[in-house]
């Protein structure tokens, strides 16, 4: 293999790792907002506190933040979805019984505060210089290999998250849960406990969000505050979900894979650019995956692959799809 | 004690002023569009942009401007209904669609500013102030004397406007009873472009007074959406009033954490955001309908 293709294959290999942990994340979106009807725009902030504490727990004794546990990778990223998940219990049960508004509003404020926490307490993470010495799965001689391996491992990690959730979605809960969705009222008159259920929905779609955030770390061997920028993390995790249609888990990651696929390559575009107009290209970009945001509410709100009935899925035939 | 209130009191009023001006239009929207409108911020910042560009083409001073930018960012807010929030409104009380569009709306708005002024931090006019006294014993500066005046000013009128004419009232109307307000024949359209264009006007005034203050960077209106909620929220969600009320609240407990009331702060300045915060939880857990017992959407 010449250097050409291989640099081409490691891309594509890059692209694909990012993209199915993005996968991983929009599933947790889902499970908040497609299902739901959660709005979590703190995606940011679950991810970047998976990240650091699968980090710290993993890391090797520095003396330039808290490590020094050298625990195994899947504790890492077990206790990361532990801790995203007791901070969206306790941010949830302050708001999840008023309008998703408040929601909204609650989980920006927990991402801006987890920024602070992040950016501000050099004991515990660098500070603003980010943690370098990030333990990474598989290394292998080629960096083939090891990209092969990684992306082994994340494909694994959203295969089993992708069978988890159809089944619960499948299951009486996930009928209770789109129902919850639908019709609070009609829930709650049915007695199902609507706040609980949906307190549910939320802690465990932002465990999702903190697993990514730990995926994406150990990928990058890589991570500082700006981690919890909400323009590359949370926004795209809600592009990437309705576009490829909210209340579909494949759509969800057939979305990631999408997106940011597209966001990638603009970004190979602006880098042909003169340096002067690099920088301006950049801002153009996220200006115009808001405008994608924008068409995709307006034009084609159901996504690429729209959300179907339960119903539907065990009929036959195009004929029971009027739903 | 006089330290703390020519050091932080006035501080706190000043940021005080210019969170009011934004939570009222927060505030405003929310309670007659029935959504939180979370490029209000962003709008902010665009706003302080547009009176940047205007100072640059005249070389007049910014308040002098300032009108002028006013007027450009209500257009902009009456704009953005137009093209990205009236297209999603249903109709069936589903709003929830709109504050994802606004969201993406933040972004293009900073974005767009950024594209076009960089993000190098800067400010209207180089210069110093030199404080005046009132009464020998509380100093103050000149920008900041202007910022609370104006926005007092701001405020009454906002006031006057809404309890005096036919259009006010009928925005407060809409805002109490959509439906009522409609079989009265109030005419919707004309309601919700009048609060788009007084949130913008606001907004802009808010994102000039932030600019003179201290300096202008694209991401200034982004870290102004929490203080502001919190404002909205104290004030009751839909009182105009109450919201800068509760924006004189927040701005002043933001700066009260950071006095060193017994020898240390009693939180590091890099924590100031918390405050709102945690006022915001605080309101949402306890009280939902803010200190004036209004409504919970």
């Amino acid at each position: 293999m010449d250097q050409a293709t291989l640099g081409l294959l490691l891309y594509v290999l890059g692209l694909a790792n990012l993209a199915a942990i993005y996968a991983v994340m929009a599933l947790g979106l889902n499970l908040n907002w497609g299902v739901t009807g959660l709005f979590n725009a703190g995606v940011a902030g679950f991810f970047a506190v998976g990240a650091y504490t699968s980090v710290i727990l993993t890391a090797p004794d520095s003396p330039h933040f808290l490590g020094g546990f050298d625990l195994p990778l899947p504790v890492g990223m077990v206790a990361a979805m532990l801790v995203s998940g007791l901070i969206a219990l306790a941010i949830g049960a302050a708001t999840i019984r008023l309008r998703s508004d408040y929601l909204a509003i609650g989980t920006i404020g927990i991402a801006e505060i987890l920024r602070l926490v992040l950016k501000n307490e050099e004991w515990l993470t660098n500070g603003v210089r980010g943690i370098t010495t990030i333990p990474r799965p598989f290394v292998a001689e080629t960096a083939l290999v090891s990209e092969l391996s990684y992306l082994a491992m994340t494909l694994a990690i959203l295969l089993v998250l992708y069978v988890l959730l159809e089944a619960a979605l499948n299951s009486p809960w996930g009928r209770m849960m789109r129902a919850i969705r639908d019709s609070e009222t009609t829930a709650a008159a049915a007695g199902k406990n609507v706040d609980a259920r949906r307190l549910e929905a939320f802690v465990l779609g932002s465990m999702l969000m903190g697993l990514g955030g730990a995926l994406f770390a150990h990928y990058l061997r890589y991570i500082g505050p700006e981690a919890t920028e909400p323009v590359t993390t949370t926004f795209l995790v809600w592009v990437m979900l309705i576009a490829g249609g909210s209340g579909n888990n494949r759509g969800a990651i057939l979305g990631a894979f999408v997106i940011w696929t597209i966001w990638s390559a603009t970004e190979l575009l602006t880098r042909q650019l003169p340096p002067e107009w690099a920088v301006r290209a950049s801002y153009l970009r996220i200006f115009l995956i808001g405008l994608l945001l924008q068409v995709v509410l307006q034009r084609y709100s159901r996504g690429l692959l729209p959300e179907r009935n339960p119903a539907e899925r065990g009929a036959t035939g195009p004929q029971d799809r009027t739903l | 004690m006089l330290e703390f209130v020519n050091l932080y009191l006035v501080n706190g009023i000043v940021l005080g002023c210019v969170y009011a001006l934004g939570a009222i239009g927060i505030t405003m929207i929310f309670g007659i569009l029935r959504f939180g409108h979370f490029a209000h911020g962003d709008m902010m910042t665009a706003g302080a942009y547009i009176a940047l560009a205007l100072v640059w083409a005249s070389g007049m001073p910014v308040l002098w401007v300032l009108p002028a930018a006013m007027l450009l960012t209500a257009a902009l807010g009456a704009g953005l209904h137009w093209a990205f929030y009236r297209p999603l409104d249903t109709g069936t009380g589903s709003t929830i669609v709109i504050v994802i569009a606004s969201f993406g709306v933040a972004l293009m708005l900073r974005s767009a500013v950024q594209l076009f002024f960089g993000v190098d931090i800067t400010t209207y006019q180089r210069g110093f102030q030199t404080p005046i006294w009132i009464a020998d014993t509380i100093r103050i500066l000149p920008r900041h004397l202007w910022i609370i005046g104006l926005t007092i000013a701001l405020v009454v009128a906002l006031h006057l406007f809404l309890t005096r004419s036919r259009l006010g009232k009928a925005m407060r109307a809409m805002s109490d009873n959509r439906a009522l307000a409609r079989i009265s024949g109030i005419g919707t359209m004309r309601v919700v472009l009048a609060a788009w264009a007084v949130g913008g006007a606001l907004a802009a005034a808010g994102g000039v007074f932030l600019g003179i203050d201290t300096q202008l960077s694209t991401q200034m209106g982004w870290n102004l959406l929490l203080p502001m909620f919190a404002a909205a929220v104290l004030g009751g969600i839909g009182n105009p009033v109450g919201a800068a009320l509760g924006a004189l609240v927040v701005g002043v407990a933001e700066e009260l954490v950071t006095f060193p009331w017994f020898g240390e702060p009693l939180l590091s300045p890099a924590y100031k955001s918390a405050v709102s915060f945690a006022i915001l939880v605080a309101l949402l857990v306890w009280r939902p309908t803010g200190l004036t017992r209004g409504r919970v959407f």
